[in-house]
């Protein structure tokens, strides 16, 4: 994914509550390639820190946060490993 | 068998208060400023409590004032400091890891500016400075240290560096625990977090700063206070916090020991993260995060094995905000767990919550499928 561009896979995690999103994120890493990009669209606040937290611990990059068409927050992961 | 591990939320009574709140509850109802005898009697006690706890913190009497609970003392230290600067400025320059008590109030009085800090919670010491040389700054606030993941904050530091603002300390996490940090205009406290009864603030202005009440005044004994003080209870407070610190030593490098052992077991669990500084904290504290575990589950399954601890997580606060504190150092805010250990915490009871954690960590992470 460039800037602004589409991710290789979108989760939908909206209404879903902390530690949902990242463990949706955790299970749907294995379904992207090694580079490609996995993003979350999550409602629950604790996402915007969360999901750069596992990326941290888990070894993996995190790309930014931006907006789905309907304006929820947008997180972005690529896979590294 | 007590296994309460939340002694960072709330100290259990210390024997010495229990024993002055009993004795001194008998005697300690009139008010006073009157100038009867049973008055006069509560005076002596209210001010032997200021004597006591003056000399317990290492300050002057005439800088000791009670308040009606740490919070209480928050506000007016802050605030009162901010007011007495208003023609020079109003607005509050805080760390981002500053208790929620300190935020709401800045907040509430008017404009804010927050510093952030590095991974283990400590305020970025330039960055703090940088904030409080602008134009327009009425009051400076750091903790003396953090009170969900216990480290320090360098507080003499940024007061020795700070022209001409004065600077509120949020004391609490540390307050009979540990020396107060040099440097201080206002600081803060509160009972029931060193053993002594709930109900109970400590509010310290040092002499010569200008203090002006952010509310309406009071005419009681003490200008820095209203209401009618409750004297049993703040002579319980001061008799404590006085036992405390006679045998902190002892009691903070037991709990240092207890402390590490959780901090060891914790960093062993796979994919968790032990957070806050590892050495320079205070003694009794240590918070971690388990990935994929939600933080409310896992309090609720340590306290069916009979584990009292506290987390910041957002599911289990009231707003369902996760701990700012947390999302401010980067730390993962789920799966949160603060252990606080009690001044009679048993090496027995950490080695039986040790025990448990693995098994109640991985139930959790079964329960989602990793």
């Amino acid at each position: 994914m460039s800037a602004g561009g589409a991710p290789d896979l979108e989760l939908d995690c909206r209404g879903l509550r902390c530690p949902l999103p990242v463990v949706e994120l955790a299970r749907a890493l294995p379904r992207v390639a090694v580079g490609e990009v996995l993003a979350v669209v999550a409602t629950d606040p604790a996402a915007r820190h969360d999901v750069p937290a596992w990326c941290r611990m888990r070894g993996q990059e995190y790309v930014g946060e931006d907006v789905a068409a309907d304006g929820c927050p947008r997180f972005a992961v690529r896979r590294t490993t | 068998m007590s296994g309460y591990l939340d002694a960072a939320s709330s100290e259990p009574l210390h024997p010495v208060a229990r024993e002055t709140l009993r004795s001194a509850i008998e005697a300690g109802y009139a008010d006073p400023r009157r100038l009867h005898r049973a008055a006069r009697q509560a005076r002596m006690q209210l001010d032997r409590a200021r004597e006591t706890t003056a000399e317990a913190l290492g300050v002057r009497p005439d800088e000791v004032s009670f308040t009606g609970s740490g919070t209480e003392a928050v506000h007016r230290g802050l605030l009162g400091l901010r007011t007495a600067r208003r023609r020079a400025g109003d607005r509050v320059v805080h760390a981002a890891v500053e208790h929620s008590g300190v935020l709401h109030a800045a907040r509430w009085a008017g404009p804010v500016e927050d510093v952030g800090g590095d991974g283990s919670g400590r305020v970025d010491v330039e960055g703090l400075l940088h904030a409080a040389g602008r134009p327009g700054v009425a009051v400076v606030a750091l903790q003396s240290a953090n009170h969900e993941v216990g480290t320090r904050q360098p507080v003499a530091e940024v007061a020795a560096r700070l022209t001409g603002v004065p600077l509120f300390t949020d004391a609490r996490a540390s307050m009979g625990r540990e020396p107060l940090p040099d440097g201080w205009s206002a600081a803060a406290g509160s009972s029931h977090h060193w053993g002594g009864p709930a109900g109970v603030g400590v509010l310290l202005v040092r002499k010569g700063v200008r203090w002006t009440s952010p509310f309406p005044p009071d005419d009681r004994v003490d200008e820095r206070t209203t209401g009618h003080e409750d004297v049993p209870a703040v002579l319980a407070a001061a008799a404590a916090l006085q036992a405390v610190v006679a045998e902190r030593d002892e009691v903070a490098a037991r709990q240092r020991r207890l402390v590490d052992r959780v901090r060891a077991a914790a960093a062993a669990l796979p994919d968790t993260e032990v957070v806050g500084d590892p050495v320079d904290r205070l003694p009794h504290l240590v918070t971690f995060s388990c990935l994929y575990v939600d933080g409310e589950a896992l309090v609720h399954a340590l306290d069916a094995r009979g584990f009292a601890v506290a987390s910041g997580s957002a599911c289990t606060s009231s707003t369902l905000e996760p701990s700012h504190v947390l999302a401010a150092m980067g730390a993962l805010t789920h799966g949160n767990v603060r252990v606080g250990v009690a001044r009679d915490t048993t090496a027995d009871e950490v080695e039986r919550f040790v025990a448990v954690l693995p098994e109640v960590v991985a139930g959790l992470r079964a329960e989602v499928g990793l």
